[in-house]
């Protein structure tokens, strides 16, 4: 007689009479509580047959149906008899279920070779490239249609992105700029004090500022705060065929979506550029004033020997374009996205890694063109 | 009651009052519903069919009232208790709410992962033997992004019974099914509470699963905030004095008078 251990309320119990293992199953079998295993309950024996039987069974579930999945199994394998006939019919119809799953189900086959792999890759890159060229073209399209009819555009909308991307991007906007001056200022002043050239401190910030870091930090906050929303709340809309419903009633989701977004982008970047200047100048005016005692004033005047019109002109044309890049990414990514909650969240991270690289190449680009020209 | 099945209480729902932002949907729902009996909550859009349902399996806390499960109490447990009474569970979403990273397969299995210490071979077996069971068969390594959506909502329902669990409760099974998929849905679920005498709650306002598996009946009202009928449905559509009961159990058409 071989007994599972009593605290085990799934209970089967063996005896082996005349030639034949009769297993005994009784007891609450249930899938989260511990239950006897086959291999475990033969301890090598090998009996040469087997008949399951069912007495004071209390309860059961598919715990109950491994366990004699797995006897029907052994035996197959083993070439051992085995008699399920006294097992009750609803049992039994579930086992042969189990069984006919097991044997019939083919799983789909996700494993590629690499030339597949490859051929596959280069049909979604030549796929993300019409699908990007569709974008520009109906984003030009709907521009043009702005233009000739701007009072069907969708103001309201556009106010409130303005609001989201603007207004509310001011005390991050201030914070970054502010601090990126006191670095700045910082940094400089340990160069500038071995020559005894400290007031030169107010060009270097002056410049920096408005030339480069302003429209860049102010861009870069904007990728991850507007970029990366743009981008999942499009995704988000398609995945609830919001996007369809629009172009079923021919609606361009471009015109109605897009386009409010890019203009706020486009009219907010510029503003908040100059803004991030300004309080960039002030953190290096903070600096200035309490690391190398340099007064506000002198400062001020400092600054404005070297920066003019052309560099406060050189930060807003890259502010704007690099709106322009952040507003497109975003929205473009957020189109482009699978109907997903993984969907969602890949475009707002795509958006965002698009947007910054974008954004580096043309200031790359920039520094060139404005180099030839003079600025 | 079906013969054979343990006759006790399931689920004990007390005094409940639940609501949104201080607007009250349901005020003092009492109901009890017994073991192994197919159980549909009714009613017209917007009478807390959902919030009730959504208050009986724990995602909204009622204001006041209580529920228990099997004879446990459920409402205002430790976190321990409230996990073993929710491993007694399985609840089928409308839209299936599968886990869209996971493959059918996987989703079926995070369960049994998570509740039980079988070996992977084992959960393989149940999950393919659960897809088998609705009709999955070939579609263990699938997305759901890349099924229709009645197969998601199978694939929910395979999910549900993952644990063969005591109590099973269903948001609108039928909605965005065919009818002739609704009915094998509602085949399944009697096919569920005969073999294994499992307790289910359905939402619904789907007439032809009411008459054809409901056991028993509770019906919501909007204005009331509350139950306004309770019993069979066959009962209550022939029985009943109350307009809005006859009006909803005979689609719309009032008796004469």
């Amino acid at each position: 007689m071989v007994a599972v251990p009593e605290n085990s309320r799934a209970c089967a119990t063996a005896e082996e009479s005349g030639g034949v293992l009769v297993v005994v199953v009784s007891g609450v079998w249930r899938i989260t509580a511990p239950r006897p295993t086959w291999v475990g309950f033969l301890a090598g024996r090998t009996p040469p047959r087997v008949r399951v039987e069912v007495a004071g069974l209390e309860k059961w579930d598919s715990s109950l149906l491994l366990f004699l999945f797995e006897v029907q199994q052994w035996c197959r394998v083993a070439g051992v008899d085995c008699n399920l006939e006294d097992v009750p019919q609803k049992m039994r119809t579930l086992l042969g279920q189990l069984e006919t799953a097991q044997a019939t189900s083919v799983p789909f086959n996700r494993s590629e070779s690499f030339l597949t792999s490859v051929g596959a890759a280069t049909l979604e890159t030549s796929r993300k490239v019409a699908e990007f060229s569709r974008f520009v073209g109906d984003f030009v399209l709907s521009t043009v249609q702005f233009v000739r009819s701007p009072h069907k555009f969708r103001w309201r909308d556009c106010l409130n992105e303005m609001q989201q991307c603007g207004a509310m991007a001011l005390p991050i906007v201030s914070l970054i700029s502010f601090l990126v001056g006191v670095t700045l200022a910082y940094t400089g002043a340990i160069v500038l004090r071995q020559y005894g050239g400290d007031i030169f401190i107010a060009d270097l910030i002056g410049l920096s500022m408005v030339r480069e870091m302003g429209a860049m930090m102010t861009a870069v906050v904007l990728a991850g705060r507007t970029g990366a929303a743009f981008a999942a709340t499009l995704a988000n809309m398609k995945a609830n065929e919001e996007i369809d419903a629009l172009e079923t009633l021919g609606i361009s989701s471009v015109h109605f979506l897009v386009l409010p977004r890019m203009l706020a982008m486009l009219l907010m970047m510029p503003l908040l550029t100059l803004y991030a200047n300004a309080l960039g100048i002030l953190g290096g005016m903070a600096v200035a004033l309490g690391l190398l005692s340099i007064s506000p004033t002198a400062y001020w005047v400092e600054m404005l020997t070297i920066v003019d019109m052309s560099d406060l002109s050189v930060g807003v044309i890259k502010g704007v374009a690099f709106g322009f890049i952040v507003g497109l990414a975003g929205c473009l990514r957020g189109l482009q996205a699978d109907r997903s909650a993984v969907g969602v969240g890949q475009a707002a991270t795509s958006a965002v890694v698009t947007a910054i690289l974008l954004i580096i190449i043309a200031d790359a680009i920039f520094a060139v063109i404005f180099n030839i020209l003079g600025w | 009651m079906k013969p054979g099945v343990d006759v006790a209480v399931a689920i004990e729902a007390v005094n409940l009052v639940c609501g949104y932002d201080g607007n009250v949907v349901l005020d003092g729902v009492s109901f009890r519903v017994e073991r192994g009996e197919i159980f549909f909550i009714i009613g017209g859009s917007g009478c807390g069919k959902s919030t009730l349902l959504r208050t009986l399996v724990g995602l909204i806390s009622p204001s006041v009232g209580s529920v228990s499960f099997l004879g446990r109490p459920f409402s205002a447990v430790d976190a321990a208790s409230r996990r073993a009474i929710l491993k007694t569970f399985g609840m089928l979403f409308q839209g299936g709410a599968l886990w869209t990273s996971l493959t059918l397969r996987q989703n079926v299995a995070l369960p049994l992962e998570e509740y039980t210490d079988l070996s992977s071979r084992e959960i393989d077996e149940i999950a393919t033997l659960k897809l088998n069971q609705v009709g999955l068969s070939g579609f263990e390594n699938y997305y759901p992004a890349e099924i229709s959506g009645g197969m998601r909502k199978r694939a929910g329902l395979a999910r549900a019974l993952a644990l063969d669990p005591e109590i099973v409760f269903f948001d609108e099974p039928s909605a965005g099914l065919d009818p002739v998929t609704s009915r094998k849905l509602d085949d399944l679920i009697r096919e569920i509470r005969e073999t294994f005498g499992t307790t289910i709650v359905v939402v619904s306002h789907e007439l032809a699963s009411i008459f054809g598996i409901a056991d028993r009946i509770i019906m919501l009202d909007r204005v009331k905030k509350g139950i306004i009928a309770e019993g069979r449905p066959h009962d209550l559509a022939v029985n009943s004095r109350d307009p809005r009961v006859l009006e909803f159990l005979r689609r719309g058409d009032l008796p004469p008078g």
